[in-house]
């Protein structure tokens, strides 16, 4: 305390020399003695009078008009200070951003500061930052740029990312170092937000990475890790240059003021080792470019120092996950060891990380140290004990289960923490899933609760174990032993034991024969008059009496009870109440309610309300309003109250200069003009029947359940139907006399039609179909497109099948199936021509074919392209392949005399999915016996994973269970492996698990985990870990909406994104050619097009809509894009830069 | 990432909150509370590391902290960055607010909050760490507040003049190398 007094004292003297600077004294006392009014203050009521206080004075002083530049400074340090012990000082905020528009350097220091603690990304008021900061960053003084940099990287909001981007890219070439360094990390800011807007600026990255000063080179590192683990196949070429920088480093060759403690640079280091741990990942060739250098790494980290530890723990993560190399993984398990012995706790913690991180690969080496890790088992820190439990959990297996979950539960008893009850719980209960141990679990059963989650403990029993004699004696067990605890002492089990109890007894006690319900309830009934139940174990023995209720004894029970209990206070015990006795008097009612042995099947819950559509058409028919959604309501409020100049944008205070008056104008004009003068004599009869049922499916808007959807789906099914048929007829040598496809195609199609015929027939085909209803439109088109195309493919398949034998392989696999060949024959072609590390278009034998895309293809408004569909491979975004470039391919290329999977049982597709578009089967991972290969399958509605598991040793497989994760993606199967989770592969043979994949939130790629485990005849338990990766377009469906429907969506959307794409330019018709190469790569829908401008519609599967609306302007392609949710026009954006940049790029190497 | 930085006094007073994540207040005070409450009750000779509470991300954030006498230093990290990294950068960040404030305690950090954040915006930058030599986070700083000092006695249009002209002079410092040799090649990007 003296030394406090003593600073106080000697802090006086600079305090007082201030004194000639007017002001500066009075505000520090006025900030003091804030400080020392709250010190003084012991209860927090008085805190809070005397902030609230304060708050007045400043809010007073600040909106005077007579405060000076310094006092206001002096007043935000105080409006800080009060934001942070959280009271807010929301007055203050807008005086925080004048302050940083119209003082001097240092009132803007203040300002910015204020801005960046108190407002965050999306808050309005940010917007008037822009201009300021626009301003700052072309001073010329190099603190008002920094400031302007640190302020953006911190909080910037994202709309206005375009506007000061060219300034932000052009401080990559300030010859100041820091000034880069901050740019540097502004740009890593907005990749993290608004990734498609820095796109262009990737070679400006690597300009950074080269940057002769090493600090802007160490910052250009956190952009690399952050694209790297994206996209690692990417950056497979900058290993090289990763190592040579670590080299060097390590070498030495920095100047000696980035040495810390004698180390040179050890964040760069360490950073640099994270991203080659990235690239080197799964990738022999690129791990053996790195290994001379980890070796050097491991070998110059001399154990000195704490920093010297980071740098070694970063270098052993590394060499654990790049290919594996013998000597340098000895090398790194000693290091290991180091750790886990080491006296320093947070080593030991560290080393206990990596032992967890390692072991699945390497148990030997938990067994070297088993001693020390029964040590930390008894740690006094929780920390280190937590790390070792989870160590122990990862070394589970069938002989020493019993021990780890007794350590589990053993800490869980002690554990105060929700979050870690929960983390360890779930544990266990996967334990018990995996492993039958049913001697420890009915211990576990008896003991008081309150250690084990009870959610666990009643999962467990309801799952059960591997057979159901088992199960059925498991629960016995519970309840025979709850029901003597009920009798015994109710009173003394904790709250949540009595719930489980409840539970168990509700659903399991009728397996107990001879046992009378009412017996089982009135022990129950007891719990509802112990003094301490809390009101929601009333809640579960009242749910579990509803259960049980059978019978005219159980009934007297119940009244009793709800007369008894009827004036409770609780409305959910009353509501409990009122159930019962309700149910119990309707025996009817209660089993079809409460239905008895189900046991866990999971309820059908019907979330989309389907049955109540009679209700609501005929609500609707006798002139109900329809629904609207919430958001929509209050938007329409909105726009009622304020009368909108701008009928679909949102007005910025600051208008861009890239944003023109035309663009503010477009689609509303546009959608007017094209119902007025278009539509009004197209619409045919049957055209009004379909807006009329669009009325109705506005009402349950994106879910979409009512009639008409089903309409659309019918016919979109029946589109699909078809196609497959007059193939099929084709195939065996039948002629063409499939009506629809004759009659509906398109007059034969040249091979080079002239632009004018081109868009005469567009304008015919609009005209034609627009009439029919956007949906309907699809089948027509559809059939008449693809024929000519299918028609040179078939003949190509027979040729093959004739001449090569090998390729026969997947056209029998696939014979049984309805129309085979198109589908399995073209995975050997893609296999050759996306072999590409990007699986890009520099492909040269695929390039050729992308200049005849505009010509071959007849421009309809068609929004789903069968045959590309068929052929597509969206998993990188890589062109699809046409058909005519399938064409091109010799015959001779696609047979694979020694293709190692002929050795293989070969998958094939189940027979319903085989007339679905689908992507390549690319292979997940294999040992020597088991191999896993993937390929997705798109059908209208959905999008489906099947994952292949071809056992090509003589002996079954058995336990095999597949799990799979993903953070962005719902995953749930569909098909394959009965069981809850495990099964039998049988030798030779190929089992096909199905999974249907729906996105959570649209990000541009989706990484899904899977843990395939399984156990050979006599070996231990294994597993193998392997991803997939999705990206968004595979997610994304056509929309079909006629241009009113499109103008009503656009008003109901908010989040907005602009941005100005490549055209391509050698088109007669540039827009439409742009927009048909998008249509066919991210399948979109365009919903019209008129002179310059455009509509396109899609929608993320079974949900969201995102519109877009493009224009030409300059040159360019202005698009704007919005839909209900945030992220979805981000991601979809930067696929169409994308699929253009391909294209363009395939035209170009090309022409060279 | 970093996703926060707390520092608060052994009674779990607030002196410094700056977060990197966008949070609502209500929660930023909760955050601050159960960090309070999952640091505070360690001992001294346990280790440094934590994994975030149900508040701030689970297992998947890490709480770094140091404890100075009065003060705790508390990082929230993700998966990201190195444990032993951020604890060492707490130390520099330390130590240089120990060089500017001339033997730092709690009071520098209650009456000078403002600088405070000056300091640590040059050693991490939207979450980022920017800086890690103490010398250049000082001679960051310092540039500053020369500016302040000019600043004093002149009025505001030529004190920019003058810090500008004055940044112009400043000495280059050499910590260049020559990383000349790497061949990376720019051009033929790949379509990303």
């Amino acid at each position: 305390m003296s030394d406090v007094v003593e600073k106080t004292l000697t802090a006086l003297p600079s305090l007082l020399s201030l004194d000639s600077q007017p002001g500066k004294l009075s505000s520090t006392s006025k900030l003091g003695n804030l400080i020392r009014g709250i010190t003084e203050l012991t209860s927090k009521h008085d805190e809070e009078k005397l902030i609230q206080r304060e708050l007045v004075s400043i809010k007073e002083q600040v909106s005077s008009p007579n405060t000076s530049m310094r006092q206001m400074k002096e007043l935000m340090v105080r409006a800080i200070y009060c934001e942070m012990l959280g009271y807010e000082a929301s007055f203050s905020y807008i005086h925080a951003i004048k302050l940083a528009q119209q003082g001097t350097a240092l009132d803007k220091r203040v300002g910015y500061l204020a801005v960046s603690l108190f407002l965050n990304e999306s808050h309005e008021l940010l917007l008037l930052l822009v201009n300021t900061v626009l301003k700052d960053l072309q001073s010329t003084n190099l603190i008002e740029v920094c400031m302007a940099l640190t302020v953006v990287s911190q909080v910037f909001p994202k709309d206005m990312i375009p506007a000061i981007l060219p300034l932000v890219e052009e401080k990559l070439n300030h010859p100041k170092e820091i000034i880069r360094r901050k740019a540097v990390l502004a740009l890593y800011k907005f990749y993290l937000i608004a990734p498609n807007q820095v796109q262009h600026i990737h070679n400006k990255f690597r300009k950074a990475l080269c940057d002769k000063d090493p600090g802007v080179m160490s910052a250009s590192l956190h952009i690399y890790l952050e694209m790297v683990m994206e996209k690692p196949e990417s950056y497979k070429d900058l290993t090289v240059s990763f190592v040579t920088i670590l080299k060097q480093v390590v070498g030495g060759k920095l100047p000696i003021d980035f040495n810390y403690h004698s180390v040179p640079a050890p964040w760069l280091q360490i950073q640099l080792l994270r991203i080659l741990s990235v690239l080197g990942k799964n990738d022999r060739s690129t791990s053996e470019i790195m290994y001379e250098v980890l070796d050097e790494s491991l070998r110059r980290a001399e154990m000195n120092h704490n920093i010297t530890y980071a740098i070694l723990f970063e270098c052993v993560k590394t060499i654990y996950t790049i290919h594996p190399k013998a000597e340098l993984l000895e090398k790194a398990a000693k290091c290991i060891g180091n750790f886990v012995l080491s006296p320093k706790i947070n080593l030991k913690y560290l080393g206990l990380k990596a032992l967890t991180y390692v072991v699945q690969q390497d148990a030997n080496l938990a067994l070297q140290h088993q001693m020390t890790i029964i040590e930390c088992l008894d740690h006094p820190d929780l920390i280190i004990k937590r790390e070792t439990l989870e160590l122990l959990f990862r070394i589970t297996n069938g002989q020493n289960v019993k021990v780890i979950v007794e350590k589990l539960l053993e800490f869980l008893r002690h554990s105060k923490d929700d979050y870690v009850t929960i983390d360890l719980g779930g544990k266990v209960a996967e334990l018990a899933e995996k492993y039958p141990f049913q001697a420890i679990f009915s211990n576990l059963l008896l003991k008081p609760a309150n250690c084990f989650p009870s959610f666990c403990l009643c999962d467990c029993l309801a799952t059960g174990f591997e057979s159901t004699e088992d199960d059925r004696q498991l629960r016995l067990l519970a309840v025979d032993s709850y029901l003597s605890l009920l009798q015994d002492r109710p009173a003394k089990l904790p709250q949540r034991f009595l719930q489980v109890i409840s539970w168990v007894l509700g659903e399991y006690s009728c397996l107990k024969e001879g046992l009378e319900p009412a017996t089982v309830l009135r022990l129950l009934a007891q719990l509802l008059d112990l003094r301490h139940s809390s009101s929601e174990t009333k809640s579960w023995a009242l749910t579990a009496m509803t259960k049980l209720c059978e019978g005219p004894a159980c009934v007297s029970v119940a009244q009793e009870l709800a007369d008894r209990h009827c004036g409770s206070l609780d409305t959910v015990v009353r509501q409990r109440l009122h159930e019962l006795q309700h149910l119990a008097s309707h025996a009817e009612l209660r089993v079809r309610a409460l239905p008895r042995n189900v046991g866990l099947a999971p309820l059908e819950v019907d979330s989309s309300l389907s049955f109540l559509d009679g209700f609501v058409s005929e609500a609707l028919a006798a002139g109900a309003a329809p629904y609207k959604p919430p958001h929509q309501r209050r938007e329409e409020l909105a726009q009622e109250k304020a009368l909108s100049v701008e009928p679909y944008g949102l007005s910025l205070p600051l208008s861009l200069s890239s944003c023109s008056i035309a663009e503010r104008l477009s689609p509303t004009v546009l959608s007017m003009s094209s119902s007025l003068s278009g539509n009004s004599n197209e619409l045919s009869p049957k055209g009004g029947s379909a807006l009329k049922l669009e009325g109705v499916r506005r009402v349950w808007g994106k879910e979409g359940y009512l009639a008409k959807t089903e309409v659309a789906v019918k016919v979109e099914e029946m589109a699909q139907m078809e196609v497959p048929c007059p193939l099929s007829a084709l195939q065996e040598g039948g002629s063409a006399s499939q009506a629809p496809i004759v009659a509906l195609t398109t007059p034969g199609p040249g091979p080079t039609p002239t632009p004018e015929a081109d868009r005469e027939k567009q304008r015919l085909a609009s005209s034609l179909f627009v009439g029919l209803g956007s949906q309907s439109s699809t089948g027509p088109c559809l059939m008449g497109k693809a024929e000519p195309a299918r028609h040179r493919f078939r003949r190509k398949v027979k040729g093959q099948g004739s001449s090569s034998g090998a390729s026969e392989r997947s056209c029998d696999s696939a014979s049984s199936c309805h129309s085979p060949a198109p589908i399995s024959a073209p995975s050997a072609v893609e296999n050759l021509l996306c072999s590409s590390p990007l699986g890009s278009g520099s492909t040269p034998s695929l390039a050729d074919s992308a200049p005849h895309l505009p010509h071959d293809r007849p421009a309809t408004n068609s929004p789903r392209r069968a045959q590309e569909d068929l052929t597509e491979d969206t998993n990188t975004g890589a062109p699809v392949v046409e058909a005519n470039g399938m064409a091109a391919v010799d015959p001779d290329t696609r047979s694979h005399p020694y293709d190692p999977e002929h050795f293989r049982p070969s998958p094939h597709l189940p027979d319903e999915l085989s007339g679905l578009p689908r992507s390549e089967i690319t292979p997940l991972c294999s040992d020597a016996s088991l191999a896993l290969s993937a390929c997705r399958v798109q059908t209208d509605h959905s999008s489906l994973l099947i994952v292949f598991v071809s056992n090509s040793s003589d002996s079954a497989t058995r336990r095999f269970a597949l799990q799979m994760t993903s953070g962005d993606l719902e995953v749930s199967r569909v098909s394959g492996g009965t069981g809850p989770e495990e099964e039998q592969v049988e030798g030779h043979s190929v089992a096909v698990y199905q999974y249907s994949l729906v996105p959570t939130r649209p990000s541009v790629h989706m990484e899904l985990a899977g843990l395939a485990s399984y156990q050979q005849r006599d070996g231990e338990p294994q597993s193998t870990r392997f991803s997939y990766t999705l990206s968004l377009p595979n997610f994304i469906r056509p929309l079909t909406v006629s241009t009113e429907e499109y103008g009503r969506l656009w008003l109901a959307s908010s989040n907005d994104t602009k941005q100005n794409l490549t055209l391509l330019g050698e088109s007669p018709d540039p827009l439409r050619a742009t927009l048909d190469l998008l249509r066919d790569k991210l399948q979109l829908h365009i919903v019209d097009i008129i002179a310059s401008e455009g509509i396109v519609a899609c929608q993320l599967l079974q949900g969201q809509p995102c519109l877009m609306h493009c224009r030409i302007s300059a040159g360019c392609l202005a698009v704007w894009l919005r839909s209900p949710l945030p992220e979805l026009p981000d991601c979809l954006l930067y696929h169409c830069q994308r699929a253009l940049a391909e294209h363009l790029h395939g035209v170009a190497s090309d022409y060279a | 990432m970093i996703k926060a930085i707390l520092i608060f006094n052994n009674h779990g007073k607030p002196r410094l909150i700056r977060f990197y994540q966008y949070f609502a207040e209500e929660l930023q005070q909760q955050i601050i509370r159960e960090t309070f409450h999952l640091v505070s009750k360690r001992d001294d000779n346990v280790c440094n590391f934590l994994e975030g509470g149900s508040l701030i991300g689970g297992s998947d954030y890490k709480l770094i902290y140091r404890h100075y006498a009065t003060l705790y230093f508390v990082f929230c990290v993700d998966s990201s960055e190195s444990e032993l990294g951020i604890l060492d950068l707490i130390q520099v960040f330390v130590e240089t607010l120990d060089k500017c404030f001339e033997n730092v305690c709690e009071l520098d950090l209650i009456f000078h909050m403002d600088k405070v954040h000056y300091i640590l915006q040059e050693v991490v930058m939207g979450g980022m760490v920017l800086e890690t030599n103490m010398n250049e986070i000082v001679a960051q700083v310092e540039l500053q507040n020369r500016m302040e000092k000019s600043e004093g006695g002149l009025s505001a249009a030529p004190a920019r003049a003058v810090s500008a002209v004055k940044n112009m002079n400043l000495p280059e410092i050499p910590r260049n190398i020559n990383i000349g040799d790497i061949n990376i090649k720019v051009p033929s990007l790949s379509p990303f």
